[in-house]
């Protein structure tokens, strides 16, 4: 096991603690608190400023979503599923119905799964300009936020411009995206395809995005004191991340070379070229440079898929009252925090008899207990904030 | 990688310390380019033609089939109608029915915004209006009757040109 | 007038009197200028407006508007908080700033107008500096005191906190000092800021000459110059250094159970207290009240003096938004391994140059 011993230098004084009955503090970073990305709750037993143990203790915000779904038709689950991971809404609907058209055997056309990856992209940059937002605040710079903020309106803007949502986008739908308004209508059929203008306001976007993603690195990753606070802090090594079911960028910060855009096919990412950053140690610095590395890649691929989407029709064939057959299927999919998985059994209704939604926080924030023994208590908040996790992924 | 390593000691700081610099002598003398604030109410940034503001209702179309307060996954649109008499269309023909719509409104407190009731309506009669400024300073002011989702209809913009 | 003059230069009382309502409004002045030009730098660093409404679409109004409303808030103190200590906190806290400002030579002598100006500070003592860093290590016991007194652990920690930071920053400050006072032979501020006016480089060219533009000890006491500034910041809590108040993890720390007009008090001796260690940094370092034409019109010099501070405060705003907070380890170890070392070091030069040269 490749612990580095280094992160567990806060051995007190063994001699000082037996003659001093002390007693561990009780600690409660409650649910109220400015930096645990929602309502989390860790009950820490600190003793003076290190952490003897954590227990995290979530459920603040479950909202039933897996009971919800069972009484819902597939584009009401749409609608409500992008919720979970707020921060990049739309990549939380596209396994849900990839699912949904795995059961039912359906072709999707080319430009919808087009416009379902570049939407995609942009879900991931959104999310991690948000983690390049809160990270650095948590641990003291104010700058990046608004840095990190200022680009992520332009991708914003973008979705919007496209789905008519910022955060909630709801545009997808069994056989491909949304077509049309009133698609029962007879009079009037406005199709909800790309807007004029919305490819070059995606490569001026993009590239001010790169160039944000230019300025940030400045800003943040060569200073010596965010070094200081992330280096060798909250190490991860990678049998211990493989164990608890970490994925995502925490996964791939540890070493381990996993993603599921470059192995699964519930998106046409084999036709792009893009690297998947990998880190070295496990630590937060690594945590937060893979992700940043990710946003330049997510743009990458955002501008080759601009320039060749073909054109066609933005859904298939389908009747339009749907029933999803019987049976049952796993879709997993490369969330921007994770690895994110629906689970449907059908019974061939309109809406599923059972939903069950892995979502990727849930597992990441299970390595808390074990990855905060031994810190100082500002190093749980950096170590919760390069996690990146949001309460509604974990809780649903 | 390399890039962001500082190779002396101290200069990662300064670059930090050079990166603010730059963005606050930016936003002091370029302010078109580089100020990120709109400064509302002053000035107002009008939305996308697609964005999901609020929902509007052309009476007219609206033929009481039920479709959009069913398929609405809060549940927040109510709808009451009854049947009516028409007089036949020509002299010694059926009577026909016609359904006039008593009630029809919108709680935008509970609505979540998700277009499901404008995508099913088979009449066209629900469309959607990028307006947002409606917030109120009582909750019952947020259910929009008829009469007040009419006079959205007014902000409905064209639909946009698709990109070719 | 020269009634009212000749009153006042006669009558000791009087003068000392004026001179202290004279820094009665200044420490407000000074605290709301500062926090206004925090405010609208800060913004400006993150491509943002800051303050725009309050105040004409230009928002100098806005920490006016704060103050009034924080006046009005209620005064709640936690049911099972230590009363007198929760009271005296903030008292103590403001008391260190305000005795700082007695010290520092705001003109220099001459006169205005006939008037004749003998001393450029409240209280020319004699061991100005002594009493300077003594009275700053009061708000020591002032956050000890906040911290302790709220009945909250996280109050408690970041009192803590704060008392290990600011012990250990005072020996740093302390050890910068001593370099300027070798080399100017006298431990008063007006003598220290005389010893200035008068140094010539290498024996030969005047600092006169050079119309004071060149401070002789920012370059000879670079290293002082380096060190004091970064315990003044350490001492003032302020980011990089702010882990008393780590608002991200402690919620403001020992101030979390402040509300209103107590709140208030630590607010604004924050900023006052970045105004007097600036002061105190431009009169040690920097020269104080000199610059060119001094000499003829007075009356330049706290102009000068201000200008300076200025500069000054802008680096800490400046360092503020830029950087992350070090863990109070890190701080510590910054404060004991490095800075005490290098002070210590530049005691050492200074007393071999001051001999030698």
């Amino acid at each position: 096991m490749t612990v580095d011993q280094d992160a567990f230098r806060y051995l007190a004084d063994a001699a000082v603690s037996v003659e001093l009955e002390t007693e561990d503090m009780t600690l409660n970073i409650g649910p109220q608190h400015p930096s645990t990305h929602g309502v989390l709750r860790l009950v820490a037993k600190v003793d003076g400023e290190r952490v003897s143990d954590v227990e995290p203790a979530i459920g603040y915000m479950h909202r039933g979503y897996e009971k919800i779904c069972e009484v819902r038709t597939y584009p009401q689950i749409t609608a409500i599923v992008n919720r979970i991971d707020w921060t990049s809404g739309y990549a939380n609907e596209v396994p849900l119905i990839v699912a949904a058209e795995k059961l039912m055997e359906l072709e999707v056309p080319e430009r919808a799964q087009y416009i379902r990856l570049i939407l995609t992209e942009m879900a991931r940059i959104a999310s991690h300009f948000m983690f390049m937002a809160s990270f650095p605040l948590e641990l003291g710079a104010a700058t990046p936020l608004m840095f990190a903020l200022r680009e992520r309106e332009r991708v914003l803007d973008l979705i919007e411009s496209v789905t008519g949502g910022r955060f909630h986008p709801n545009f997808n739908r069994i056989g491909g995206v949304k077509p049309a308004y009133g698609s029962g209508s007879t009079t009037r059929k406005i199709t909800q395809d790309l807007p004029a203008g919305f490819f070059s306001g995606s490569r001026q976007a993009m590239d001010a995005v790169l160039a944000t993603c230019d300025e940030i690195e400045d800003l943040v990753a060569g200073n010596e004191i965010f070094l200081a606070r992330t280096k060798r802090v909250g190490v991860l090594p990678p049998e211990i991340a493989a164990d608890y079911g970490v994925t995502g960028p925490n996964l791939r910060a540890s070493g381990i070379r996993f993603d599921l855009r470059k192995v699964s096919d519930y998106l046409p990412y084999d036709r792009f070229d893009f690297v998947v950053p990998i880190g070295t140690m496990g630590d937060s610095w690594d945590r937060w440079w893979v992700r940043l590395e990710e946003i330049r890649q997510a743009a990458r691929i955002v501008q080759q898929a601009i320039d060749g989407v073909p054109s066609g029709p933005l859904q298939a064939k389908v009747p339009k009252i749907i029933k999803v057959p019987k049976g049952e299927v796993y879709v997993r999919a490369e969330n921007p925090k994770g690895e994110m998985g629906y689970y449907i059994v059908s019974e061939g209704g309109q809406g599923p008899y059972r939903l069950k939604i892995r979502s990727a926080s849930f597992s990441n924030i299970s390595i808390l207990p074990w990855v905060l023994e031994g810190v100082l208590v500002p190093d749980i908040i950096a170590i919760m904030g390069s996690l990146d996790f949001v309460l509604g992924d974990v809780d649903r | 990688m390399a890039r962001t390593m500082p190779k002396l000691p101290g200069t990662g700081i300064l670059k930090g310390l050079k990166v603010t610099l730059e963005t606050m002598l930016k936003t002091l003398f370029l302010p078109g380019k580089y100020l990120a604030t709109v400064n509302y109410p002053v000035v107002k940034e009008y939305p996308v033609p697609r964005a999901r503001g609020v929902i509007a209702l052309d009476q007219e179309a609206c033929t009481v089939c039920m479709l959009c307060a069913r398929q609405c996954p809060d549940w927040c649109i109510y709808i009451e109608g009854h049947k009516e008499e028409q007089p036949p269309s020509k002299p010694g023909g059926r009577v026909r029915q016609r359904a006039v719509l008593d009630r029809f409104d919108i709680d935008y407190a509970l609505c979540m915004y998700c277009g499901i009731c404008v995508e099913v309506c088979p009449f066209d009669a629900l469309f959607w209006s990028p307006e947002y400024e409606y917030s109120e300073y009582d909750m019952g002011e947020m259910l929009h009757d008829r009469e007040r989702l009419q006079d959205w209809l007014a902000t409905v913009p064209d639909a946009p040109a698709l990109e070719g | 007038m020269n009634v009212i003059v000749e009153f006042f230069q006669d009558n000791f009382w009087a003068l000392l009197i004026l001179k202290l309502l004279i820094i009665a409004g200044l420490i407000p002045v000074s605290g709301l200028a500062i926090g206004f030009g925090e405010l609208k730098l800060s913004a400006k660093m993150q491509s943002r407006v800051g303050p725009y409404f309050a105040g004409g679409r230009y928002g100098w109004l806005q920490l006016i508007a704060d103050g009034i409303k924080f006046i009005q808030k209620e005064d709640i103190i936690p049911a099972e908080a230590d009363r007198p200590v929760f009271r005296w906190a903030p008292a103590l806290v403001m008391a260190s700033t305000v005795g700082l400002f007695i010290v520092i030579p705001f003109w220099p002598e001459g006169s205005v107008a006939g008037i004749e100006f003998s001393q450029g500070s409240v209280r020319n003592l004699d061991v100005g500096i002594f009493y300077a860093l003594a009275i700053s290590s009061l708000s020591t016991i002032g956050v000890l005191m906040a911290g302790w007194s709220s009945a909250n652990k996280y109050s408690l920690m970041g009192g803590l906190r704060a008392a290990g930071q600011l012990i250990a920053y005072e020996l740093p400050m302390v050890l910068s000092v001593i370099g300027v006072v070798i080399m100017a032979g006298t431990m008063s501020l007006q003598g220290i800021v005389d010893a200035q006016a008068g140094f010539s480089f290498f024996g030969t060219v005047d600092s006169a000459t050079l119309g004071h533009l060149v401070p002789p000890y920012m370059i000879l006491q670079f290293v002082g110059l380096v060190i004091f500034f970064t315990a003044a910041l350490a001492e003032m809590s302020r980011i990089p250094f702010d882990m008393p108040i780590a608002e991200s993890e402690l919620v403001t720390g020992y101030l979390t159970e402040y509300s209103g007009f107590r709140f208030l008090f630590f607010f604004l001796a924050e900023f006052a207290n970045m105004f007097t260690m600036s002061a105190l940094a431009a009169t040690l370092f920097l020269g104080g009240y000199l610059g060119p034409g001094v000499e003829t019109y007075p009356i330049l010099g706290p102009v000068y003096l201000v200008s300076k501070i200025a500069v000054l405060v802008f680096l800490m705003i400046w360092f503020r938004w830029t950087f992350p907070r070090f863990r109070e380890d890190q701080l510590q170890n910054l404060a004991w391994k490095i800075l005490v070392p290098l002070g210590l070091a530049n005691i050492v030069v200074t007393a071999i140059l001051k001999v030698v040269v």
